[in-house]
C-alpha cells in the first residue's frame, strides 16, 4: 500500500474559518473559535471609539485654558472612554477574544461545556454595546464611569439611565462567560491533563471566571438600584429618602476593584505562555504561580475599601482595608518574580510577543507598586483623585492587560488565522506602544504629585509642559495601536501560511491541533503524558 | 447522575405554598414594630428562609454534586464577607482614636 506523505505543517484544506462562509454561518455558530472571532471584531470597535475619545480629550488638555471643549462636553468624554474601555474592551478583552478561542484547545475539548450560552454571550455583550452606542448619540453621560451617587442618582441632567443599562446588560455577558469556562475547565479536560498539568493561562482564567461569576451581579445590582432611585425615587442613596450615598461606593468597588483583577489576571495567564515558549524554559515556580492567580481572585475582594479613604468611611475600616491591600501585592510580586526566574538561563528569542510581555513585565511592576502609594491611607489623602491615580491605573490596565492582551494576539495570530504577519513591523510596534505608553502616563505621576486633579478641563499654567507631553504620548501610543490593524489585516490576505507550530511552543494547541484549526479542533481525542511547558530549549522558531 | 433527578410537581408545589406563606409573613411582620435591631433580624431571617427554599428546591442544589455544594458554600460565604465589612464600616464610624479624641 503506498504512503501519502503529508505536511503537518500545511493548512488543511477544511478549517474553521472556511468550512462554512455564509454570514449567518458566523452570526448563529456555537463554534468557539468563531465566537472569538466576533468578540475580537466588537472589541477592536469599542478600543477605537474609546482611543479617539481619548485623544480628543488629551488634545483639549495641550493648553491650560478649556479651549477645544465645553466642561460639559469634557465631561462627557472621559465618561465614555472609561465607560467603553472597562465594560466594553478591558473586562471582554482577553477572556472573551483569547480564553474562547483557547480554553477548549488547551484542555483537549472540542467546544466549551454550553456552546449555545457563549453565543448567547455575545449576543448580550452586543445589546449592551448597542445601549452604549445609544448613550454615544443620544447626548451622552457626564457622571465619570464610576456612577457615584449622587451625582448620578440626583444631579446629572445627562443619560444616566441608558449608561447605566449598558453597563448592566453587558455585565451579564460577563457572568455567563464566567460560568462556562468553570464548567468546561472542570469537566472536559483531556484524558492525563491533571489541574497540574493544565498550562497557567487555564489557571488564570479560572481565577478571572470566579471573581466575574461572584462579583459582577454586584455591580449589576447597584447600577440598577442607581437606576431605579434616579427615575421611580425609590430611596437607596439618596439620604433625603433614608439611603446612604456611600453604601453605592460600597457596592460598586466591592465588584469593580476584583474587577481589576478580572482584567489583568486573563493578562498574567498570558504572559505566562509567552514567556515560557519565548525563553525556552521551564516555567519557574509553576505552583506559585498557580495558586497565586487564586489567592489574587481571593484577597481582591476584601480590598474595596481603599478606594473610600476620603469619603467619609469610617477611620477604623480605612485601617482595615488599608492593611489588607499590602496583602494583595504579595501574589502579584510573587508571578513577577516567578517569570523573572523563568527567564534566567533561557534560551531567549525575542518575537515581538516577547518585547509585549517584557514591556508588560516593567510596566505592571511601576502600575502594582504605585497602587501601594494610594493603598496607605496617609499618602492617598494627598493623591486621591489627581491625575497619580490616572497614571496608576492606566500603568495596570494599559501597561499590564492591553499590553499582555497584545502579546497574547501577536503570539497566537497564527494559530487563529493560519498567517504569519510582519514580525519587524511586530516588534516595532511593541516599541512603539511601550514609548509611546510611558511618554503618556509617566508625566501624570508627576502632574498628580503636584496636586494637578483628574477630571477638570483646565489647569493651571505651570502644568502645561508635562501636559503636552502626555497628550504628545498619546498621540505616539495611537501610532503603536494603529500598526498591529495594519500588518494583521495585510497577513490576512497576503501573509505566508504559518504552519501548526510556528514559534515551537508547548501546549495542546500548538502540537495537536493545525493552523487555522480544524472545525472541531483536533482530528483524534488528544491524551496528556507530559507537564506543561516541557521546554528543552532546543525548540525550532520558524516565523 | 445527580443532575439528572426528577423533582415531583408536589415537592415544587409545597415549596410554593411555603414561599407564599412566608411572603404574608414578610408584609405582617413589617407592619409590626419589634424595635432595633428585631425588625431587620426578622425581616431578614425571613428573607434567607425564602432564599434557601429557592435555592435547595427550585436551583435544584439539593440534588447536586458536591462539587456544586462547595460552589453554593463558596457564594454565600463571599456574601458574608460584602455584608460584614461594609456592616463593618457603619458600625464603627461613630468610634473616635485614642490618638486625636
Amino acid at each position: 500500500m503506498a504512503t501519502v506523505v503529508t505536511d503537518p505543517n500545511a493548512a488543511p484544506a477544511v478549517h474553521y474559518l472556511n468550512w462554512r462562509k455564509t454570514v449567518a454561518s458566523w452570526l448563529f455558530s456555537l463554534d468557539h473559535k468563531r465566537i472569538a472571532i466576533l468578540y475580537l471584531i466588537s472589541i477592536s470597535v469599542f478600543f477605537f471609539v474609546g482611543g479617539l475619545l481619548a485623544a480628543a480629550f488629551r488634545l483639549e488638555l495641550l493648553t491650560p485654558e478649556g479651549d477645544l471643549m465645553q466642561a460639559d462636553t469634557y465631561n462627557r468624554y472621559f465618561t465614555l472612554h472609561g465607560v467603553v474601555m472597562i465594560f466594553f474592551f478591558l473586562i471582554p478583552s482577553i477572556p472573551a477574544v483569547l480564553g474562547n478561542f483557547l480554553i477548549p484547545l488547551m484542555i483537549g475539548a472540542k467546544d466549551v461545556a454550553f456552546p449555545k450560552l457563549n453565543l448567547a454571550s455575545w449576543y448580550v455583550y452586543m445589546i449592551g454595546g448597542t445601549l452604549g452606542v445609544l448613550v454615544l448619540v443620544t447626548g451622552g453621560v457626564d457622571t465619570g464611569w464610576t456612577f457615584y451617587s449622587p451625582l448620578s442618582t440626583t444631579y446629572a441632567n445627562t443619560n444616566v439611565f441608558l449608561a447605566a443599562m449598558a453597563a448592566f446588560v453587558t455585565g451579564f455577558s460577563s457572568i455567563l462567560t464566567g460560568l462556562n469556562f468553570l464548567v468546561t475547565i472542570h469537566t472536559m479536560r483531556a484524558p492525563g491533563l491533571t489541574w497540574f498539568r493544565l498550562p497557567l493561562f487555564i489557571w488564570a482564567h479560572y481565577a478571572t471566571s470566579i471573581i466575574q461569576v461572584l462579583a459582577t451581579p454586584v455591580v449589576a445590582i447597584a447600577i440598577f438600584l442607581i437606576a431605579i432611585e434616579r427615575v421611580w425615587g425609590v430611596g437607596v442613596f439618596d439620604p433625603a429618602l433614608g439611603g446612604d450615598p456611600i453604601l453605592f461606593q460600597h457596592l460598586f468597588w466591592f465588584y469593580s476593584h476584583p474587577a481589576v483583577y478580572i482584567m489583568i489576571l486573563p493578562g498574567m495567564g498570558v504572559i505566562s505562555e509567552v514567556i515560557a515558549c519565548n525563553a525556552r524554559n521551564r516555567i519557574f515556580g509553576y505552583p506559585f504561580i498557580a495558586f497565586s492567580s487564586v489567592a489574587i481572585a481571593i484577597v481582591g475582594f476584601l480590598v474595596w475599601g481603599h478606594h473610600m479613604f476620603v469619603s467619609g468611611q469610617a477611620m477604623y475600616s480605612s485601617l482595615v482595608f488599608s492593611v489588607l491591600t499590602m496583602l494583595v501585592a504579595v501574589p502579584s510580586a510573587i508571578k513577577i518574580f516567578n517569570w523573572v526566574g523563568t527567564l534566567y538561563r533561557g534560551n531567549i528569542v525575542w518575537t515581538a510577543p516577547m518585547l509585549y510581555a517584557m514591556g508588560f513585565l516593567g510596566l505592571f511592576a511601576i502600575g502594582g507598586g504605585t497602587g501601594l502609594f494610594l493603598g496607605v491611607t496617609g499618602t492617598d489623602i494627598h493623591l486621591h483623585d489627581t491625575y497619580f491615580v490616572v497614571a496608576h491605573f492606566h500603568y495596570v490596565m494599559v501597561g499590564g492587560a492591553v499590553m499582555a492582551y497584545l502579546a497574547g494576539l501577536h503570539f497566537w495570530w497564527p494559530k487563529i488565522t493560519g498567517r504569519l504577519y510582519n514580525h519587524l513591523l511586530g516588534k516595532l510596534s511593541a516599541i512603539i506602544v511601550f514609548i509611546g505608553f510611558n511618554a503618556t502616563f509617566f508625566p501624570q505621576f508627576l502632574l498628580g504629585m503636584q496636586g494637578m486633579p483628574r477630571r477638570y478641563h483646565s489647569y493651571r499654567e505651570e502644568w502645561q509642559l508635562l501636559n503636552i507631553f502626555s497628550t504628545s504620548g498619546a498621540m505616539i501610543l495611537g501610532i503603536g495601536f494603529l500598526l498591529p490593524v495594519l500588518y494583521f489585516t495585510w497577513s490576512l490576505v497576503f501573509g505566508r501560511r504559518a504552519g501548526a507550530n510556528p514559534w515551537g511552543a508547548k501546549g495542546l494547541e500548538w502540537e495537536k491541533a493545525s493552523s487555522p484549526p480544524s472545525p472541531h479542533n483536533f482530528d483524534h481525542d488528544p491524551v496528556v503524558t507530559e507537564e506543561a511547558y516541557a521546554y528543552t530549549g532546543r525548540e525550532q522558531l520558524s516565523v | 447522575m445527580s443532575e439528572h433527578h426528577i423533582v415531583t410537581p408536589a415537592t415544587y408545589l409545597k415549596v410554593l405554598i411555603a414561599l407564599a406563606v412566608l411572603m404574608v409573613l414578610t408584609i405582617a411582620a413589617a407592619e409590626v414594630h419589634f424595635g432595633e435591631p428585631f425588625n431587620l433580624m426578622i425581616a431578614l431571617a425571613i428573607a434567607v428562609t425564602k432564599a434557601v427554599l429557592i435555592v435547595l428546591f427550585f436551583m435544584h442544589v439539593k440534588y447536586s454534586s458536591h462539587l456544586t455544594w462547595v460552589f453554593v458554600g463558596a457564594g454565600f460565604f463571599w456574601f458574608i464577607i460584602m455584608v460584614a465589612l461594609t456592616t463593618a464600616d457603619y458600625l464603627s464610624r461613630g468610634w473616635h482614636s485614642p490618638f486625636t479624641g
